[in-house]
């Protein structure tokens, strides 16, 4: 049966895709800003946070409000309730984001410490977490959410891979100290945003089965 | 009316030790009935019909003690029909007949013919959605019961008022004027007056039958916290079409669908991850 207020949960959801796409978007953006020393794209990028953050207020409005005036259950108040969640979570991934753009403004007045290799792949694999986070959120794939659970430790091990190689850049030539610390930054940002989707994919989840994977090692390890 | 008693062939023997006489109905019982049920009510394979229209398939359930059992469902789902099937209040009605399956409270089948209707009553007492105060002082109305058992005791009497008042959470509000006529009361006091009255003959379980649908907001909320404080003491199975009253009420939840028992779950289970679409499209108000 058909509800009046159906259409506002409808809403909530599209609100909660078009700030997942945004914030994809901003990942991608933020990248290519360094990597192409684009520093007009990263101001773009810079800007368009403003637009993740109101949606991430429309969306607490939209849920606050449902929860108040049509006192959801079962599927709709986890719906409800991990949108909330999940789109702190996306504001999140925009600051860190900005984050990225700025340095990258800053980078790419300086000469080129290294070829980038690995802060790419890092953005394409938090990238795809976030997709596949979002698709269960479309879908319900659960297995797909748990895999993104799992490929965190891929993150986290191109962030320490990093954080080593920068390290002795620094060590064996301080004046590339100030590259090599944005580098790094970057780098943490990037590992920032995969925890994020991961913390989406575990909202995911808790929607589409009830079940709260967080905090556990079974799920992290496969 | 009509019942299916398989169980009353055997020879019964006398209420053992194990079943306090207080609680005991008053029918002998066979020694393996005796046997303290792990539920309190158990419902197996339970068919019941308003003539020949068959108002409850094939009900299964087990009723835990010493807590609150909500029944939801659509109206005509026979939740109402079970609920009053707890302690024969159909009986009362011409026609009605159990033609499969049983009832057992503590292990006694209730459909038995060797129970006392009205003794099953005292043990399992009942809330109407109407409240029914008899047209006698609020004294009165809370010790009609034992003054039908012949009690005659002034000081007893006098104790069990106070007591059953303070139960149902009314003493402090009626104390001084309890030989006033309890149809002076308002709604919500008239409510917890006959939850008094059900309380003053000791029973085991308390039957609801949306107990607070002619109630407003605030004596909704007391006859609510006075649920919460009873089943410390009481069973208690409440019917009801409010979701959040039954959420925030019961410990467990039935769903019954045209006469069916759709899923029986803990509460927060029901209101949280419901195992049947259609038990979650009820509760998210998308039935129909």
């Amino acid at each position: 049966m058909k509800r009046f207020f159906d259409t506002e949960l409808e809403t909530f959801r599209s609100h909660l895709m078009l700030m997942g796409e945004l914030s994809i978007r901003q990942v991608r953006d933020s990248l290519k800003a360094l990597v192409e020393a684009d520093a007009a794209l990263a101001q773009r990028v810079i800007d368009a946070d403003d637009e993740i953050d109101r949606l991430e207020m429309e969306i607490d409005d939209e849920a606050i409000r449902y929860m108040n005036l049509r006192s959801p259950v079962a599927t709709e108040l986890r719906l409800v309730i991990v949108g909330m969640k999940a789109s702190h979570d996306l504001e999140r991934v925009g600051d860190e984001c900005t984050t990225i753009a700025k340095r990258a403004i800053r980078l790419a007045a300086e000469p080129r410490l290294k070829a980038y290799v690995d802060i790419p792949r890092m953005a394409e694999i938090a990238i795809e977490m976030l997709r596949d986070a979002l698709d269960c959120f479309l879908h319900g794939d659960t297995d797909k959410a748990l895999a993104v659970v799992r490929r965190d430790a891929e993150v986290d091990a191109i962030n320490k891979q990093l954080y080593r190689e920068l390290s002795s850049y620094m060590i064996e030539n301080p004046a590339t100290t100030t590259r090599a610390l944005e580098l790094m930054f970057i780098s943490k940002s990037l590992e920032r945003v995969a925890d994020h989707a991961c913390n989406i994919a575990e909202e995911m989840v808790f929607l589409a089965k009830a079940q709260d994977i967080r905090h556990r090692e079974e799920f992290k390890k496969g | 009316m009509e019942t299916s008693t398989p169980s009353t062939s055997a020879a019964p023997a006398p209420t053992s030790a194990a079943t306090p006489a207080s609680r005991a109905f008053a029918v002998p019982v066979r020694s393996t009935d005796t046997v303290q049920a792990a539920n309190l009510i158990e419902i197996e394979n339970f068919d019941f019909y308003y003539g020949a229209k068959q108002a409850l398939f094939d009900i299964n359930l087990k009723l835990d003690d010493k807590r609150v059992t909500a029944f939801i469902g659509p109206s005509g789902c026979g939740k109402s029909t079970l609920l009053r099937c707890l302690n024969r209040m159909n009986d009362l009605i011409d026609g009605t007949s159990v033609k499969r399956g049983k009832v057992t409270v503590r292990g006694i089948d209730i459909n038995s013919r060797d129970v006392d209707p009205i003794e099953l009553r005292k043990r399992v007492g009942m809330v109407f959605q109407k409240s029914n105060p008899f047209p006698k002082s609020i004294y009165e109305n809370v010790v009609y019961g034992l003054r039908i058992q012949g009690e005659t005791n002034k000081a007893r009497l006098d104790e069990v008022v106070e007591k059953s008042l303070r139960g149902a959470a009314l003493w402090d509000e009626v104390k001084d004027r309890l030989h006033e006529s309890g149809l002076g009361l308002s709604g919500g006091q008239q409510q917890r007056l006959c939850i008094a009255r059900t309380i003053a003959v000791s029973p085991e379980i308390i039957l609801m039958d949306e107990p607070c649908s002619a109630l407003d907001p605030i004596a909704t909320a007391k006859v609510e916290e006075l649920i919460h404080d009873l089943k410390k003491e009481y069973t208690i199975i409440i019917v009801t079409h409010s979701m959040q009253q039954a959420a925030r009420c019961s410990d467990k939840t039935a769903f019954f669908y045209m006469g069916k028992l759709v899923e029986y779950a803990d509460t927060r289970t029901i209101f949280m991850n419901p195992a049947n679409p259609q038990t979650e499209a009820y509760v998210s108000g998308r039935f129909g």
